[in-house]
């Protein structure tokens, strides 16, 4: 009896870790005061807008949550096949915009969608799955050059917009 | 067999029938003053959940920014606030915290310093955008949303 208690023991002593943090990744356009002119051809561009009763509003047509990363893969993966839609991986960009009033946990929720959407795109490439794309993808050690290749064969361009204020604070 | 024999002094064993009962009562300590945290929230903070997370790597370059009702709702009210370190701030004084943070690092390390929001899931976006505006002013650019490991419903 003792011993499996120490031997529980020595396993909780061993095993406690504190939880790693995970979450979802952005990078914050750098501060400039004067507006650049970026010319993005009006195809390329992927809009989405979450208004602040949490509706979606993807390429001026309403849509629900669970519709969004087919929507997205099939406007990334176009290659310029369809005239309204973007010309290539590397040129497309999506561009997000919220409202004061949307709830974080929607926004989070298109964000997750948005990056399987890319993720899944790239496990492809790679022909691999998902759940083994995510574990390159958080492991360094793994990520050879093959992952490397997909990343920049697909890129993950999300583009923040200026939120507009409707929902108030 | 005479009465005078000479007894036996043994040393009798000392039990050890109750040894599991200490060491599951360590066990029980161990396990329940595992403190996971080193500040204490004064927001209430329930991540949201999602299933394409990165981890964060370094955690030394990591300061924490939590966002959420809170809790001493008499004393600061019901809308969502800001929490740094252990004290709750508006955003005109994230800046400031930055730099604090960005000093302790080594001056090669300042440009990779990562900012978690750990925002709670009733927050509304306008708070988290006046907080990733001055995250931008104050250069810290790469952000994390904290979140908890969904169970991925296409699985």
């Amino acid at each position: 009896m003792a011993d499996i208690a120490f031997l529980l023991l020595i396993f909780f002593l061993v095993t406690t870790t504190i939880a790693s943090d995970k979450g979802l990744f952005i990078l914050l356009p750098p501060k400039n005061d004067q507006q650049m002119d970026v010319k993005i051809k009006e195809r390329n561009i992927f809009k989405v807008f979450i208004n602040s009763n949490n509706q979606l509003l993807v390429e001026e047509q309403l849509m629900s949550i669970n519709q969004l990363k087919e929507a997205a893969k099939k406007f990334i993966s176009n290659n310029g096949r369809d005239p309204k839609s973007s010309e290539s991986p590397q040129a497309a960009v999506i561009s997000l915009k919220t409202d004061r009033g949307t709830n974080y946990q929607v926004y989070i929720a298109v964000m997750d969608e948005l990056k399987k959407a890319y993720n899944e795109l790239r496990a492809a490439y790679m022909g691999i799955t998902l759940a083994e794309y995510l574990q390159i993808e958080n492991d360094p050690k793994r990520q050879t050059s093959k992952f490397e290749e997909a990343k920049k064969a697909i890129p993950y361009q999300l583009s923040e917009a200026e939120p507009t204020n409707v929902g108030g604070n | 067999m005479s009465k005078f024999s000479k007894k036996e002094k043994e040393t009798p064993k000392i039990s050890t029938s109750s040894l599991p009962d200490i060491i599951f009562m360590l066990l029980f300590f161990f396990m329940v003053t595992t403190v996971l945290r080193e500040t204490e929230l004064k927001v209430q903070n329930r991540l949201p959940k999602a299933t394409q997370l990165q981890k964060l790597e370094k955690k030394s370059l990591v300061s924490y920014i939590y966002i959420g009702k809170p809790r001493d709702t008499e004393k600061y009210g019901t809308e969502p606030r800001i929490q740094v370190n252990d004290v709750l701030v508006t955003p005109k004084d994230i800046p400031n915290f930055v730099y604090a943070e960005k000093d302790k690092l080594d001056e090669v390390e300042r440009d990779k310093i990562t900012m978690s929001l750990k925002v709670d899931v009733d927050a509304k976006m306008g708070i988290v955008i006046d907080v990733k505006q001055q995250l931008r002013e104050a250069e810290a650019r790469k952000v994390n949303y904290s979140c908890v490991q969904a169970l991925d419903k296409d699985e």
